[in-house]
């Protein structure tokens, strides 16, 4: 077990820039999720630290140790590929025990090994079938087996879920979070997939275009995100992002969008110094914080109802608000009765309200 | 499991065969049955046995496992031996082996000498056989030819390579010409492996060797199957060899190609000509049937 550590490594491929002076510190026995969409650099970061790919500048530390110029082998780490990378032509225990094996371990002890680790997953009965015989949910344990079977320092995940389908995602998700704190293992798992980093994270890195974003335990990211992108990233369904004014006169601050107009008393003092009179902003508010409403009330926007999806436990409302669609989650056992095209009004509390620069960062 | 429904019915699928089959009835399936009887006879080309062939039994095939002259050369057995050193040097450990070895060592390489090897293979290996055979006869001249001046600039002498080292000229040229082959196939299969197999025993700690021999080799058995199947039929059937040497001297590079092509055209023996036909067909099918039971062992296995 370790930290990993960071500092300043970038990756460029010819021109490319996958991995752009990025720094972070990854402390003994954390799970940090690696989120971002595809092409942000997630997996370029992971193939750093496993040393599949050697870093253009900057220092990668595992432990007190620095690998940057190390061999894959030599770091001491346990990997798990998307496509689980089982050998068909090996036995469930071959492929298991197979880092013991390079390193010269005897037949006998490599299958005690093997039995140890498969019972801890609860393959044991598998042992002696092949990859093709053996389920996708068996196999991506077998997978992480043989991640976990020479004891490595640091655990690395490239989208080991995604493979699965829905529901054996949901119970491999628990169960990998389960696994890593029974460790105790440092894990650094790449996902696109927000709701798995939220659920297994004990910190989310965001990450786009090479850069780390922001970097923080999943519930401080999802409600202070650091700009309009992880807003954007985070929940789902995601944040709303409304373009609005600002109007700033002596006495009140007021936010002008296409249909609304709110007045910002109490905020209005943190805004001083940070925004201008007439500047662009972007509102933001999660799905999650707006109610419906019949009647206008200060803290409401009006539009008119573009759809009603029913979830079960809530339904999600869409207004259309000036030319933007602004979702609602509506929770209760009845989805609220309003039909397409009638006006509607959404209320959110005052302090709900995120306000990003038109640049994207947040406005504390 | 899902029964396939074929796309056309069955007689429309025949008229879509006709034409192709006839043309194999014509030129394989009827020269076959042609040969396997004139192989029972004594048929020649001129002569009285010419318009009024006999029936001799297994007399022909007889006289070539005759014992008191089989490995005799210039004879059947003999021409079978050197065959058999062919095949196995400039086949298997050739093309097979240094194709495997070409492909594995640019394989996840890039760059101009990758390239530069790879077009020059595949020259080699599409150029045709007439071109080829002067090439090398032009190359491989005792006097004038490239390969001695090189060899006597740096001091090591000229041998006449044709006259004192005609298997070996052969073998080297054979797998010359055909090693592009076996390149090409296995540089394909190492492509057919994913990434992620490789990175995982890098992960693990496989060292080259290792990755070679516990994932590269089992992962594209079947393609190394094929490619020794192919590879060694061909060889065992190939005639150029003949534009090099006509297979002299002395029977030295006499394949049984070569023994055929002497006993059938130049003796205009047919009936002795179609038994020693007969006969390689009949080894070609060994080696099919043998490397075909290892390719349906390998996939039971899986």
């Amino acid at each position: 077990m370790a930290s990993v550590t960071f500092e300043g490594v970038s990756k460029h491929f010819g021109s490319v820039k996958a991995v752009h002076d990025v720094s972070f510190s990854i402390s003994d026995g954390e799970f940090v999720c690696l989120l971002g969409p595809s092409g942000c650099g997630k997996t370029t970061t992971l193939r750093l630290i496993a040393g599949l790919e050697q870093a253009t500048s900057g220092r990668i530390d595992i432990g007190d140790r620095e690998v940057t110029y190390l061999n894959p082998k030599d770091r001491d780490i346990g990997m798990v590929f998307q496509d689980y990378a089982l050998y068909p032509h090996m036995t469930i225990a071959d492929n298991i025990t197979y880092p013991l094996k390079v390193r010269g371990l005897g037949a006998a002890a490599r299958r005690k090994r093997a039995e140890e680790v498969a019972t801890s997953l609860q393959i044991a009965n598998l042992l002696d079938r092949r990859p093709g015989q053996i389920s996708g949910g068996q196999q991506q344990r077998t997978s992480v087996a043989r991640a976990v079977v020479h004891k490595p320092q640091v655990f690395l995940f490239d989208e080991p879920l995604s493979n699965l389908d829905a529901k054996l995602r949901l119970e491999a998700r628990s169960f990998l979070k389960h696994l890593q704190q029974e460790l105790g293992v440092t894990a650094i798992y790449v996902t696109h997939d927000q709701a798995e980093a939220m659920a297994l994270a004990d910190r989310i890195a965001v990450m786009e275009g090479g850069r780390v974003v922001q970097m923080g335990p999943p519930l401080e990211v999802y409600r202070q995100p650091a700009t309009t992108f992880v807003a954007n990233f985070l929940g789902s369904p995601p944040m709303n992002l409304l373009r609005v004014r600002l109007e700033l006169t002596k006495q009140q601050a007021m936010l002008v969008g296409e249909t609304f107009r709110l007045q910002l008393p109490q905020i209005s003092e943190r805004l001083k110094g940070v925004v201008s009179e007439g500047e662009a902003l972007i509102a933001g508010l999660r799905p999650e914080h707006l109610h419906m409403a019949n009647d206008s009330d200060s803290w409401s926007i009006a539009g008119e109802v573009y759809a009603i999806e029913p979830l079960g436990p809530e339904a999600l409302v869409t207004l259309k608000v000036g030319d933007s669609l602004v979702t609602a989650r509506i929770f209760g056992d009845e989805p609220p009765k309003a039909n397409v095209g009638e006006k509607a009004y959404l209320l959110f509390e005052p302090e709900r309200l995120h306000l990003f620069k038109a640049s994207g960062e947040r406005i504390p | 499991m899902q029964q396939r429904r074929s796309l056309l019915s069955i007689p429309a699928s025949l008229l879509f065969l006709l034409p192709a089959g006839v043309f194999v009835f014509i030129f394989i399936i009827l020269p076959f049955f042609w040969i396997a009887a004139v192989s029972f006879t004594n048929r020649t080309l001129t002569g009285r046995t010419a318009v009024d062939p006999e029936y001799v039994g297994l007399a022909n095939y007889l006289r070539l496992f005759d014992p008191d002259r089989f490995l005799r050369s210039g004879e059947f057995g003999a021409s079978l031996v050197i065959t058999g050193q062919f095949v196995f040097f400039s086949a298997i450990v050739g093309q097979v082996l240094l194709g495997l070895l070409l492909a594995w060592f640019f394989f996840n390489r890039k760059g101009w000498v990758r390239e530069t090897v790879q077009t020059l293979a595949i020259l080699a290996w599409i150029m045709p056989d007439v071109v080829v055979a002067f090439a090398w006869f032009a190359f491989l001249d005792r006097d004038a030819g490239t390969l001695n001046q090189i060899l006597s600039t740096l001091g090591i002498g000229k041998p006449d390579w044709l006259i004192n080292l005609p298997l070996v000229s052969v073998i080297i040229f054979n797998t010359w010409r055909g090693t592009a082959f076996s390149m090409l196939l296995f540089t394909s299969a190492f492509g057919s492996i994913p990434p992620s197999h490789l990175e995982t025993a890098a992960v693990a700690g496989a060292n080259t060797w290792q990755r070679l021999r516990d994932i590269i080799l089992p992962l594209i058995r079947t393609h190394i199957i094929t490619d020794l199947i192919l590879i060694t039929l061909w060889t065992f059937n190939t005639f150029t060899p003949f534009l090099l040497t006509g297979g002299g001297p002395a029977f030295q590079t006499e394949l049984v190609s070569i023994f055929t092509y002497r006993t059938a055209f130049k003796f205009f023996r047919f009936g002795q000509g179609s038994a020693v036909g007969m006969i390689m067909m009949l080894i070609n099918l060994v080696f099919a049937i043998f490397y075909l039971f290892l390719l349906r062992r390998q996939q039971v296995k899986l």
